[in-house]
C-alpha cells in the first residue's frame, strides 16, 4: 500500500508558518491522527487575551462544536501572563485535512492535520513491535559477524531481524530538536505524534506540571479501548524506562517513575516484564523509591496479575496458565546478555533473570489466548546503554539478545499468518567498524594494534548454540569505534569484569573526567569530543533501519518518518474502525 | 591523545579535608559490601552488623558523589566512582546502596568523584533532608572525611 499523504503534508505545511510569537497550536501542523483517536487540543496564545476575543475554528466550525468536550480557558495559565485553551479527550472520526485556526483580536495561526483512516480493516491479528534500542547498522553487522560468522567476505547465515521481506529507513528527529531520545521517539512510535526530548504521549506545551500537556493516546489504549486486544510489555531495561513507559505514559518528563507506574496500573497491560522494582514499593520498604505509601505490586495482584520475581517464577505461571503476569526481575535495569553468560553485573545479587527470548515465547504464549489479538512490544534496551558506556562487546550481546528473541517471534509468525512482526531501533549511535585490532602487533598502545584495510582479516568468535561468543577477548578482536565521548581512558579491549564507565564525576560541579580505573598501562587517555558535563557517548539522528514480516510489512518501504511506524500498526489492525 | 604512564597514575593527596580522627579505634570499619543482608526485588534488609552498630562510630571508604553545592555538610557516598550524576540529569537515577554524609560542619567539598573515608556515628531510619528533601535510610552523622 503506497500513501500519498507526505506530499499533500509538505504542500499544506508551505502554507502554514506561523509568525513568531504567534498562537501555538498543539497537535501541531501537519499531524497525523488516527480517525477515532483521543487527543487535547490546546492553543496557547502569546498573551492575555479574553475568552470572548478568542476564537478556534475546525474547518470554519467553532471547535467547541465540531469536536464536543468541555473547554477550559486559562485567563493566566499556571500564573503566566498568557491566556491557553484547552479541549481534552476530543477525536476526529473522519479521514480528510483539517484546518485548525485560532483567533486572538488580530493575531491568528492557523495548522492543518491529516486525520487518516484505516481503509483495509482488519489485515492483522497481532502486532509484535521489537525496538533495539539505540542499535544503529553497526550492531548489526557486528551481531552478525559474532554470532553467524564471516568467511571470505560473506556471512554463514542472517540474523532473524536481517532475514524479512520490507525494510525502510526511518527517520527519528523530534519535534524539538535534530536528535531525539527514547521518549520521544517510543512517543512516535506508540502514538503517531512526534514530540519532543523526555516527553512520553504528550505535546510539550508550557504547562509548569509534567502532567498537564496535552495529551494524545497511546496504541496500548487505543487497541484495549476500540479493540479489546491484550497488550504486552517485554523490556530488559527498569520497566519505567522511556521505551517501556511509551506504551501507557503521559507526562511531559520521563523521569517521572513514580507516576509512569501508576500509569501502567491504569492502563494495565496484560504481560508487564522488567526491572525497576524500587518504585513498585511503599515509601516504608527499605529500597522503596516511592513517596507515598502505594504498594503496586499489590495492587497488580489484587488485578489478577500473577507476580514474578525471577525465571523460574515466570516459568511456573506461565505453565499454571497466567495471562496476567508482572514480572520485576531486577531493583535495576535486569543485566545483559553477556553479564548474564558471564555471570557479571548484578547477577550475584539477581542470580535467576530471565533472557529476552524466553520472555518473548513466555509473553506470546498468554497473549495469544486473547482471540481477538494482541499487541506486544519487546525491547532489548541494553543495545542503547552500553553504546552509551562506550562497551560494544556488552551493546552487541544485546543485539544478539534481541535476534535471539525476534526469532522466537517469527516462529511463532510462521504459523500464525495474521501476526505482524517488526523490528525497529529508536534511535542511533554514532558507532562503525574499522577494522580489527591485534595484540600480536608491536607495541603497547591501541593505535599500534589496529588493522584496517586489507590487513583487517576476520577474527575468529566462536558463538555458542544461542550466537553468543565463548570469549571477546581474542588476540584479533573487532576494532568497533564510537564517534562522540567523553574524556576516557581507551585500551581497545573488552572489559570483562564489568561495564565499562568511561567518565566519573569531576570535582567542578556538573563535569566529567576520565575514570582514572581505566587509565592503566596500555591506554591512552582520549580527549573527550562532547562538552564536559557529558558522562557518557549520546545519540546521533542518523536514520535507523526497520524490518518487517507479516500481514501490512509491505507498507514499510523507502524512507519514513518514526511516526508512520504507528500509522502502519494502525493500519494493520484496523484501528479507525470499531 | 596521551599515553599513560606510571608517572601520572600515582594517587595524590594526602591532605586532610576536615578534621579527621587520627585515631579510629573505636570505630568499627563497615563496607558497603556488608551493609545488606538480602537485596532483592521487594525490598533490602540492613545487615545484622549495620543494626548492630546503629548510633555507633563506624568507618567506611566510598566515592563522593558530586555533590548539590561546592561547601557543604552534605554529601553522598557511593560504592562506585558515579559516572551519572543524579544531583545533575533529571532521568539519572541513585543506586539502592547509598550513604548520606553529615559532616560535623560545612566544609569545602573538593573530592568529588575521589575515594574517601569517612567516619562518624551510624544512623538508621528515614530521614527527609530539609534543604534538599533529599530521602535516605541510613547516614552517617557527625562525620569526617580525607582522601582514601
Amino acid at each position: 500500500m503506497k500513501f500519498s499523504y507526505p506530499l499533500l503534508a509538505s504542500l499544506i505545511g508551505l502554507a502554514c508558518v506561523a509568525p513568531a510569537s504567534a498562537q501555538v497550536i498543539y497537535p501541531l501542523n501537519r499531524a497525523e491522527i488516527l480517525a477515532g483517536s483521543k487527543f487535547d487540543l490546546k492553543v496557547e496564545f502569546p498573551g492575555v487575551v479574553a475568552r470572548d476575543k478568542v476564537s478556534v475554528m475546525l474547518n470554519g466550525v467553532d471547535a467547541v462544536k465540531a469536536l464536543g468536550g468541555t473547554l477550559e480557558f486559562m485567563d493566566k495559565e499556571d500564573g503566566q501572563e498568557a491566556s491557553s485553551y484547552l479541549l481534552r479527550n476530543v477525536m476526529i472520526d473522519k479521514a480528510g485535512t483539517y484546518t485548525v485556526e485560532a483567533k486572538a483580536g488580530d493575531a491568528s495561526s492557523k495548522v492543518n492535520w491529516i486525520v487518516f483512516d484505516t481503509p483495509k480493516g482488519k489485515m492483522a491479528k497481532n502486532v509484535i513491535l521489537f525496538i533495539g534500542d539505540g542499535m544503529s547498522v553497526a550492531q548489526r553487522t557486528a551481531a552478525r559477524m559474532l554470532s553467524k560468522g564471516i568467511e571470505e567476505g560473506k556471512y554463514k547465515g542472517d540474523l532473524a531481524m536481517d532475514d524479512m521481506p520490507y525494510m525502510a529507513l526511518v527517520s527519528t528527529s523530534g519535534s524539538d530538536s535534530v536528535v531525539t531520545d527514547s521518549a520521544n521517539s517510543m512517543s512516535a512510535y506508540t502514538s503517531g505524534h512526534k514530540t519532543c526530548v523526555n516527553a512520553l504521549g504528550v505535546y510539550c506545551s508550557r504547562a509548569k506540571d509534567n502532567l498537564d500537556h496535552p495529551k494524545v493516546e497511546t496504541i496500548s489504549e487505543l487497541v484495549k479501548r476500540k479493540q479489546g486486544l491484550s497488550v504486552g510489555v517485554v523490556t530488559n531495561s527498569e520497566i519505567e524506562d522511556a521505551t517501556p513507559a511509551g506504551m501507557v505514559s503521559h507526562t511531559r518528563k520521563r523521569a517521572d517513575y513514580n507516576d509512569i507506574v501508576r500509569m501502567f496500573y491504569n492502563v494495565k497491560p496484560d504481560i508487564i516484564m522488567g526491572g525497576g522494582s524500587p518504585n513498585f514499593l511503599p515509601k516504608a520498604t527499605l529500597g522503596s523509591k516511592r513517596t507515598d505509601e502505594d504498594n503496586y505490586i499489590e495492587k497488580f495482584k489484587a488485578e489478577g496479575y500473577s507476580f514474578v520475581s525471577t525465571a523460574t517464577e515466570m516459568r511456573a505461571a506461565s505453565q499454571a496458565g497466567a495471562t496476567k503476569m508482572l514480572g520485576l526481575f531486577n531493583t535495576g535495569n535486569v543485566d545483559g546478555a553477556y553479564d548474564q553468560k558471564f555471570k557479571k553485573g548484578t547477577t550475584g545479587k539477581f542470580p535467576d533473570q530471565p533472557d529476552l527470548a524466553e520472555q518473548t515465547k513466555i509473553a506470546i504464549d498468554a497473549l495469544s489466548k486473547n482471540e481477538k489479538g494482541f499487541v506486544l512490544m519487546v525491547e532489548s534496551s541494553r543495545i542503547d546503554k552500553y553504546a552509551h558506556s562506550l562497551d560494544w562487546e556488552r551493546s552487541v550481546y544485546d543485539t544478539i539478545l534481541l535476534d535471539n528473541a525476534v526469532q522466537v517471534a517469527k516462529d511463532y509468525a510462521v504459523k500464525h499468518g495474521d501476526t505482524l512482526v517488526i523490528v525497529v531501533a529508536d534511535h542511533t549511535h554514532m558507532v562503525g567498524i574499522i577494522g580489527t585490532y591485534n595484540d600480536d602487533l608491536p607495541g603497547t598502545t591501541p593505535r599500534e594494534h589496529l588493522e584496517t584495510y586489507q590487513n583487517s582479516k576476520f577474527p575468529d568468535y566462536k558463538p555458542d548454540a544461542n550466537g553468543y561468543p565463548e570469549t571477546v577477548d581474542l588476540k584479533r578482536r573487532l576494532a568497533f569505534t564510537f564517534g562522540s565521548y567523553p574524556d576516557h581512558c581507551f585500551d581497545a579491549k573488552p572489559h570483562l569484569e564489568g561495564e565499562f564507565a568511561p567518565a566519573a564525576a569531576g570535582s567542578v560541579k556538573g563535569t566529567y573526567v576520565a575514570n582514572e580505573t581505566y587509565c592503566t598501562l596500555g591506554s591512552v587517555k582520549v580527549v573527550g569530543n562532547l562538552p564536559t558535563d557529558a558522562n557518557s557517548g549520546v545519540h546521533s539522528a542518523d536514520d535507523v533501519i526497520l524490518t518487517a514480516t507479516g500481514p501490512g510489512s509491505e507498507m514499510f518501504h523507502g524512507r519514513l518518518d518514526n511516526t508512520f511506524v504507528f500509522r502502519a500498526m494502525a493500519t494493520a489492525l484496523g484501528l479507525a474502525k470499531n | 591523545m596521551i599515553p599513560i604512564s606510571r608517572r601520572n597514575v600515582v594517587v595524590a593527596g594526602l591532605l586532610s579535608l576536615a578534621a579527621f580522627p587520627l585515631k579510629a579505634a573505636a570505630a568499627e570499619v563497615l563496607t558497603f559490601d556488608t551493609l545488606y543482608e538480602s537485596f532483592g526485588v521487594l525490598g533490602l534488609k540492613f545487615s545484622a552488623q549495620v543494626l548492630a552498630l546503629k548510633d555507633r562510630p563506624i568507618v567506611i571508604s566510598g566515592y563522593m558523589a558530586p555533590p548539590l553545592r561546592a561547601e557543604s555538610d552534605f554529601f553522598v557516598l557511593t560504592k562506585n566512582p558515579l559516572s551519572i550524576c543524579p544531583f545533575c540529569q533529571s532521568d539519572a537515577d541513585w543506586p539502592l546502596d547509598i550513604l548520606v554524609v553529615y559532616l560535623s560542619e560545612a566544609s569545602p567539598l573538593v573530592t568529588a568523584g575521589a575515594k574517601v573515608m569517612v567516619t562518624g556515628s551510624l544512623e538508621i531510619g528515614s530521614y527527609i533532608d530539609p534543604d534538599s528533601g533529599f530521602v535516605s535510610q541510613l547516614r552517617v552523622r557527625n562525620a569526617a572525611y580525607r582522601k582514601a
